[in-house]
């Protein structure tokens, strides 16, 4: 049997349920994985990173399995995946894996392969000069970023996602390629509050906002929309039916009330919400997954809003950069960015990175109560003089 | 020992299936594609082009080119369905605004996901995105492939589609993105009857399932988080495929604390692998980390100097229930007193290994923030054998589901229900008692919601009665 090639190949319009094929799942994974992962499968003693983006795993049958890591666009062509191929077969007998975090790993069995493969993977480039598949991404670095469409693919984004990390990896190469930062540093992004992604929990996460209420299309809403559930969508309570003068049904919005969470949008597409200078891109900073040391916890927002300043999003790229720079120069090993943000106080935080601390940064949703300091355990920088001098308590 | 599938897997044989000759596949040169324009202008796009990191669009502008240059006929969707993605990327560029419209139901026959509508709101400047679908295709766990197996998808997909993919989504299926509304169930076809594969899950419904690479190729895997991913998705086959959930519902599967796959952020239901006997130690690897004859941590921090490694400052005193110390130039833990963080054993892999009594912790309701806040999920049953055909973990899911499913309001998240109806009574509804272990703390409110059985004598009194004791 072969792949169809009739314009409907063999499907039968007419007939739909015609030997139909439904419920069959994925592949089974043991048939793709290397012969020497089936037969060292749960035996495996150690791992060492050789060097950035090679690894070595040993069985403890005495096998032994390199891998290299290299970085790759999510979003990849079939050209693209046919050159892995072509990689995986000349020097991995036709296996390759995809990590959670979008990297592409290649593994053999033999150490004097390593050398042609890593030299191979890196000869390769685009005519304009990038790497296809740049080597690294393991260990105490910062390892390819995960993230969701953007304007490549989405009905919902705040801002594109495939571009800024490009421009963010671009600026990152050493991070990747090496491992000289306290601990790993996972950097995620979502388009949109829907965060498809969830980059709730990253060490550095880029989040598109929206910063104005949508825009009611009275014209088809009743059509287009079941208005109450429209009306239910909104979180906070912020939409109510109306009528337009004509006699129509719609819905009103406190503008006041919005605080852009998109989700009436999702809902309704008669409420389109983005806008050229409205949208823009948070940053938060401190989140983890893992239980190492200290619990998983989500990332807080240290930027409230930064321009969707295509195609390279240089202020988003700089904001990220000092804060990896604070971070690597202060914190301690094993340290996670959030671990150190807690070890100093956030308030250091923000003045070891120099950014600037506004009202946004306060939280004033559900919940906001456990974010406010009831101590007196501070500590002073310029914000808190800031303060002193506008009340009065200080010249 | 081996893992098998529910039912035999077809081998994948390219050169059987496959739909491009040779000479199809390697149809320009080096030289056009330097010279090579897309048919729009795309000045923001092309400035991605430069930078060591591997540049999408010129990726994409080489999968244009190769399409531009197949014969007539040797492509179902527009050839130059490529450049106008880009055409369009580039338009939502300058308008600071997305060019996909909102929605749009299309699907495959008797399935209620795997299938994303998507349209452009301006089809007159790039007509061969006018309908550009979305399909999920279950991954493999764990992400291993064959390539015979890849370069089918990738022919599939070439013919039929964009040739555009996503390796991977966020939740873990391979994405193809793009086609027309007509190509959908020829490419459904040829998926299940040539490439033995079936689609994933969208909307209500519960979503592709993913995991860790696991004992494949970690020393820290508690758990078999491939087998257990792939039963799981084989058993729920009906409620991934059709949507009978108020929402979305996420299964993820750790190997351990660790969480490669973050299950604990993104799951409604995670799967953590874990232990509850003793971490084990080999001492003479222990000195040998001491004296620095392994580098700490497999050698993750070697980009820099961070001098000699220092076990009581870098492992026992990092401990966060301190349960360790040195004593007679021997490691010792206090296994009662762990919480098994992973890092003394992320430290010190060759030394330290997680116990052997393994199974698995579950945690509920995570997800992102829409709509009442992002939420962790919420320890559920601390410790719970993980064996097949995971019987026990079945009737847990179910039993959450069937709760779900009866209280859930339209859109909501398990993490939300639990949230509006209270932990004690997602306890009540999946039969377990209460334990320490499922808050950080004791509740320091004193508003109880007592129940009158808990009560002696009930709740009902008769104000006579109490009137006899107490005037008005």
């Amino acid at each position: 049997m072969a792949l169809s090639q009739e314009r409907l190949g063999k499907y039968n319009p007419e007939k739909p349920t015609e030997n139909r094929i439904t419920d069959i799942g994925p592949r089974h994974f043991w048939d793709f994985f290397p012969p020497v992962i089936q037969k060292n499968y749960g035996k495996w003693l150690y791992h060492d990173i050789l060097e950035p983006g090679v690894l070595v795993h040993v069985s403890e049958t005495g096998d032994k399995v390199y891998t290299v890591r290299c970085g790759g666009p999510r979003f990849m062509t079939a050209e693209y995946i046919r050159e892995i191929c072509d990689i995986a077969d000349k020097y991995c007998d036709g296996y390759v894996r995809f990590t959670t975090r979008n990297n592409i790993e290649f593994m053999v069995t033999d150490y004097e392969k390593v050398e042609a493969l890593k030299k191979d993977l890196l000869s390769r480039k685009y005519v304009s000069g990038s790497y296809k598949f740049p080597i690294g991404g393991t260990g105490a670095g910062v390892t390819n970023i995960v993230h969701t469409q953007g304007y490549i693919h989405c009905h919902t984004p705040a801002t594109d996602a495939s571009s800024m990390v490009k421009a963010i990896m671009d600026e990152l190469m050493d991070h990747f390629t090496g491992m000289t930062l306290p601990a790993h540093v996972r950097i995620s992004i979502a388009c949109c509050l829907n965060m498809c992604g969830a980059v709730h929990c990253s060490d550095i996460a880029l989040l598109g906002i929206h910063r104005k209420p949508p825009i009611i299309d009275h014209e088809v809403i009743d059509s287009v929309c079941e208005i109450p559930l429209a009306i239910a969508a909104c979180p906070v309570g912020a939409i109510s039916p109306d009528k337009t003068p004509e006699g129509k049904k719609t819905v009103k919005i406190k503008e006041d009330r919005c605080m852009f969470c998109g989700n009436c949008y999702t809902m309704c597409p008669a409420l389109p919400l983005s806008d050229k200078l409205g949208d823009g891109v948070a940053v938060l900073a401190g989140g983890k997954i893992s239980n190492r040391i200290s619990e998983p916890k989500f990332s807080k927002v240290v930027v409230p809003w930064l321009p969707n300043n295509f195609p390279r999003f240089p202020e988003v790229v700089e904001v990220v950069k000092k804060i990896l720079n604070a971070y690597a120069s202060d914190a301690r090993k094993y340290e996670r960015i959030g671990d150190w943000a807690e070890r100093i106080g956030w308030e250091k935080f923000f003045e070891k990175c120099d950014l600037p601390f506004t009202e946004h940064l306060i939280d004033d949703y559900r919940l906001a109560y456990d974010t406010y300091r009831t101590s007196t355990q501070f500590k002073f920088t310029e914000a808190a003089w800031e303060v002193s001098r506008a009340a009065g308590g200080i010249k | 020992m081996a893992f098998a599938p529910k039912r035999p897997q077809k081998e994948i044989n390219y050169e059987e299936v496959r739909i491009y000759t040779e000479e199809e596949l390697h149809n320009y040169t080096e030289e056009e594609l330097k010279n090579f324009k897309i048919k729009h202008d795309i000045p923001a796009l092309e400035d991605l082009e430069k930078g060591p990191w591997p540049s999408f669009v010129a990726d994409a502008k080489r999968e244009a080119l190769h399409r531009k240059k197949l014969a007539e006929g040797r492509t179902m969707v527009d050839k130059d369905v490529v450049d106008d993605l880009l055409g369009q990327l580039e338009l939502s560029f300058n308008d600071g605004e997305t060019h996909w419209k909102h929605g749009g139901i299309v699907g495959v026959f008797g399935y209620g996901g795997g299938v994303i509508g998507r349209y452009s709101d301006v089809p007159e400047k790039f007509p061969s995105v006018a309908h550009f679908h979305t399909l999920r295709v279950n991954q493999p766990a764990s992400k291993f492939y064959k390539t015979g197996f890849l370069r089918a998808l990738c022919d599939l997909w070439e013919y039929r589609g964009s040739g555009v993919f996503n390796m991977h989504g966020s939740t873990g299926d391979i994405i193809l993105l793009g086609t027309t509304t007509e190509q959908l169930e020829p490419i459904f076809y040829d998926l299940t009857h040539e490439l033995d594969q079936d689609l994933g899950g969208s909307g209500s419904n519960l979503r592709t399932p993913s995991c860790c690479i696991g004992k494949a190729r970690c020393e820290f895997a508690c758990i078999d988080t491939q087998d257990l991913c792939y039963e799981l998705t084989m058993h729920y086959q009906d409620e991934l495929h059709r949507p009978a959930f108020p929402y979305k519902f996420k299964i993820k599967v750790d190997g351990c604390p660790n969480g490669c796959v973050a299950s604990i952020a993104r799951s409604d239901f995670s799967l953590i692998g874990t232990w509850r006997d003793n971490i084990r130690i080999d001492q003479e690897a222990v000195k040998a980390y001491i004296a620095g004859e392994i580098k700490p941590n497999a050698g993750a921090h070697s980009g820099r100097d961070w001098g000699k490694f220092d076990i009581q400052k870098e492992v026992i005193d990092l401990c966060p229930t301190g349960c360790m110390a040195m004593e007679d130039g021997e490691l010792k833990i206090n296994n009662a007193e762990c919480n098994r963080c992973m890092h003394c054993i992320n430290v010190m892999p060759r030394a330290l290994r997680p116990g052997t009594d393994t199974g698995v912790s579950i945690l509920v309701g995570a997800k992102a923030p829409i709509l009442e806040g992002a939420q962790l999920a919420t320890l559920a049953v601390p410790f719970m054998k993980a064996e097949p055909p995971y019987d026990n973990i079945k009737e847990l899911l179910e039993k959450i589901w069937e709760w779900w499913m009866e209280e859930g309001k339209n859109r909501e998240r398990l993490g939300e229900l639990i949230q509006r109806k209270g932990l004690p009574r997602f306890l009540e509804v999946i039969g377990v008692p209460a334990a320490p272990q499922m808050v950080k703390m004791p509740r320091t409110n004193p508003y109880i919601f007592w129940k009158e059985e808990d009560v002696p004598g009930g709740w009902k009194r008769d104000i006579k009665d109490y009137r006899m004791r107490h005037k008005r």
